[in-house]
């Protein structure tokens, strides 16, 4: 029951039955329009659709999908060993240990992903290493949100009640016994909800990877959408790229849910 | 260490006219994300469930897609519908409505985290709705709104940089122009993450001061 | 539980377009675009005919050359939608004048196709590509300038372009670059065109819009949010030959663009001996040959032009 409102009585009854009838015909009004827009101006025709048919064009978008999900893992499996480390860094007794993985936390959040991918893009070019694009990408994701789960790990971990810790040491176990018997434990269950959400968002922020010409899935989308013999398809590519994202990053965080109930 | 300099003071002008743009796109979508958002929010704690689903399913369908594909359907794909917006507009109309359903989870977890026995308490001493929501929900709710929200803003910040993928010179769009000119490509990326900071560090500092300055104790 | 359920239909419609087996084989030939029964137009890359055999160089003291030969492959950076030029059909085939300059530089070099890995890189990081060796050359209406010369090195030219315009079918204001004031105009971020609209002051910079490629431009243009994309009519003309009946290049070229091979700046000994390729090419007929089958499709006859050595 929501904290806003009672149960209804039969005069909120009525009036919440007449705005959702009105609210009912608004949306699907809405949503009709929308498909007469799509349908009056035509992408609906064949033409757009065509290139969907063949396998040629289908493989292109496995391979775009292929990259995305190459990059994201990449990036995942970097991102969670970094956070372990700064997360350590964060949690140390040592200030000289935890200043500067502070810094680093708090400025890898604060600069925007897309600059960070340029820092991977452009630095190793400017050495003369050659890498290839994944790399640059991967580089950005990792340091983002290696950051981000630094700071998710060590939420989880303060978040175990202190007299856990206090009980712990008062047993006689060292810091590292306690971290691996007592708060780490405790604390992946209570984050493992919010880390699957950031892998979510590490998921589709793959997409900046267009801007340096890595070849992953809205790239594949936007190619096919340019092509002019076939009447710039980029309704049709979009509507198929999107579905893609979203049943993807869509089924991920169904699972965070579906985590977060189940953990709790 | 003189030519870092030089790259600042000779593209002066030009930096300084991307992070305008930068600032200025993030106040209208800021504003832009917070109505709609709050609108959404209420969709989705209202009564009324044809609003709710339609809140979860915008939440649930924009929070999915990439930031990019929206701004490249703005741009590519509705002009294809037959309505055509400018690039700056376009790109305001994608960060708000990607951000609105942020806003929109902050809104609607600031409400729930009011323990509804505080209503019903409200209630049983005779106050009615607009009362029950003026003094005593959402004084709470919007506390614990606020610290979340700054985030979102931050987050959303950062974001105007996609827009530069898309003809909006703002601050991310400065590393391609000064390419064209032969300028150090790793200054200029330097400079612009400086510029961010200095935009990004006081409100992240803001953001931590009001956590606890407005924390609800219960 | 309506989100759960949402997510399954979604996932399964998904499922019903991934499946590659379900695919058409053979090369989409889209039917008459707009239904205005114009005739087809077709996005396969055709077959040229023209088939290369790989050399056996002797090419000394060219770091580039031998970190190549190190690896096995060599990487040419291209573009990939510029019909006839540099234009990757649905197929995943390449092909077009600058990839055919490409393939015939690559078998001299002892490279076949299959060692040729192609790079699509975009116009604003062309140079940079160049000189951090992400690329071994490159091939792609590449101009050659002197600002240019600062960071990279050319060989060639092998082409002369000159900037044009591109405009919808049934404009009549734009006549040539005079026409242009107020107008508003799109081209490619990093290229030499959108610098010289910058430069003559063409046009207001607040009408001027910059994308990663041309391609992009064409969309804003057939959308009427701008009013003519700028680049090198070579370029343009592969993009009105696609679709005929809605655009068409104005045909008044304000400069003299001379495409080059992209190479990194120290490495004469492969500029020397990619001149002397070039040069081969254009006395035995090959460069002709490529011409005919590529560029000399949709633009009028031409001739190799002549090398500028340095």
């Amino acid at each position: 029951m929501s904290v806003l409102y009672d149960l209804p009585g039969p005069r909120a009854r009525r009036r919440n039955a007449a705005f959702g009838a009105l609210s009912t015909v608004a949306i699907v009004a809405l949503v009709a329009w929308i498909i007469y827009r799509f349908w009056a101006t035509g992408q609906f025709e064949a033409i757009k659709w065509q290139q969907f048919q063949y396998e040629a064009v289908q493989l292109e978008i496995l391979a775009g999908l292929g990259n995305t999900l190459k990059a994201a893992g990449i990036a995942a499996v970097l991102a969670c060993l970094l956070a372990v480390v700064l997360a350590a860094g964060r949690l140390s007794d040592n200030a000289l240990l935890r200043a500067p993985a502070t810094t680093v936390v708090e400025f890898f959040r604060a600069v925007p992903l897309l600059i960070l991918i340029f820092f991977g893009y452009y630095v190793p070019l400017q050495f003369g290493w050659r890498i290839d694009t994944i790399w640059a990408l991967v580089l950005g994701l990792t340091l983002y949100n290696g950051s981000v789960l630094a700071e998710i790990l060590r939420a989880g971990i303060n978040a175990v009640p202190r007299g856990q810790t206090e009980a712990a040491y008062s047993l006689g176990l060292r810091k590292s016994q306690l971290m691996r018997l007592i708060l780490l434990p405790q604390a992946f269950r209570a984050m493992l909800p919010a880390l699957v959400s950031q892998l979510v968002v590490l998921l589709k922020d793959t997409a900046l990877g267009f801007i340096i010409a890595y070849p992953e899935l809205l790239y594949v989308g936007k190619a096919i959408g340019g092509r002019l013999a076939f009447d710039l398809p980029y309704v049709p590519a979009y509507l198929v790229i999107g579905t893609i994202y979203i049943s993807i990053c869509g089924a991920l965080s169904a699972f965070a849910w579906w985590l977060r109930r189940r953990l709790r | 260490m003189e030519t870092f300099f030089a790259v600042l003071t000779d593209n002066w002008s030009d930096f300084v006219r991307g992070f305008g743009t930068t600032i200025r796109l993030f106040l209208i979508a800021a504003a832009a994300s917070l109505v709609w958002g709050t609108v959404l929010g209420a969709m989705r704690v209202s009564p009324i469930p044809a609003l709710r689903a339609f809140g979860a399913t915008y939440v649930n369908l924009i929070r999915n897609t990439p930031l990019t594909l929206v701004f490249a359907f703005m741009v590519f794909a509705v002009p294809k519908l037959g309505v055509n917006i400018d690039f700056v507009p376009s790109a305001l109309f994608a960060l708000s409505v990607y951000t609105a359903a942020f806003v929109c989870e902050v809104v609607r977890s600031g409400v729930n985290t009011v323990p509804s026995g505080q209503a019903e308490a409200a209630r049983a001493l005779g106050m009615n709705f607009s009362q029950v929501l003026g003094h005593v929900v959402l004084p709470q709710a919007l506390r614990a709104m606020v610290a979340p929200l700054v985030s979102v803003f931050i987050a959303m910040l950062k974001n105007t940089t996609i827009a530069a993928g898309f003809s909006v010179f703002e601050a991310g769009a400065i590393p391609a122009y000064l390419s064209e000119r032969g300028q150090n490509q790793f200054a200029v990326l330097v400079w612009i993450t400086i510029g961010f900071l200095i935009l990004i560090v006081p409100l992240a500092l803001l953001q931590r001061s009001m956590e606890r300055r407005l924390r609800v104790v219960r | 539980m309506s989100i759960k359920k949402i997510a399954t239909i979604v996932a399964l419609a998904a499922l019903a377009i991934a499946p590659a087996a379900c695919g058409k084989e053979g090369t989409p030939t889209p039917s008459t675009p707009g239904g205005t029964g114009a005739a087809p137009v077709s996005d396969a890359c055709a077959d040229t005919g023209i088939t290369y055999t790989a050399a056996t160089p002797s090419l000394t003291g060219s770091p580039t050359y031998d970190r190549a030969k190190g690896a096995g492959k060599i990487v040419i950076g291209v573009k990939f939608d510029q019909p006839n030029l540099g234009y990757k059909d649905t197929q995943g085939k390449r092909c077009g004048f600058d990839i055919e300059i490409a393939r015939y530089l690559a078998s001299k070099l002892g490279f076949d196709e299959s060692k040729i890995e192609y790079k699509e890189i975009a116009s604003a990081n062309r140079e940079t590509e160049l000189k951090g060796g992400g690329i071994d050359y490159y091939v792609g209406t590449y101009s050659i300038t002197d600002q240019r010369k600062n960071d990279v090195s050319f060989a060639g030219p092998y082409f002369i372009a000159g900037q044009d315009l591109l405009v919808r079918k049934d404009e009549s204001a734009i006549t040539g670059k005079e026409t242009l004031q107020g107008k508003k105009v799109c081209s490619a971020t990093g290229s030499t065109p959108i610098q010289r609209v910058r430069d003559e002051k063409l046009t207001d910079p607040a009408n001027i819009s910059e994308f990663k490629t041309y391609s992009e431009c064409v969309s804003q243009l057939l959308d009427g949010k701008t009013d003519a994309v700028t680049t090198d009519d070579a370029i343009l003309k592969g993009y009105a030959a696609q679709s005929p009946d809605k655009l068409k290049v104005v045909g008044k070229p304000f400069s003299t663009e001379k495409y080059g091979i992209g190479l990194a700046k120290d490495d004469k000994a492969l500029r020397d001996f990619i001149n002397d390729a070039l040069d081969a090419s254009f006395k035995d007929g090959t460069w002709q040959k490529i011409y005919d089958a590529t560029l000399g499709k949709s633009g009028s006859p031409a001739t190799a032009p002549p090398l500028e050595r340095y």
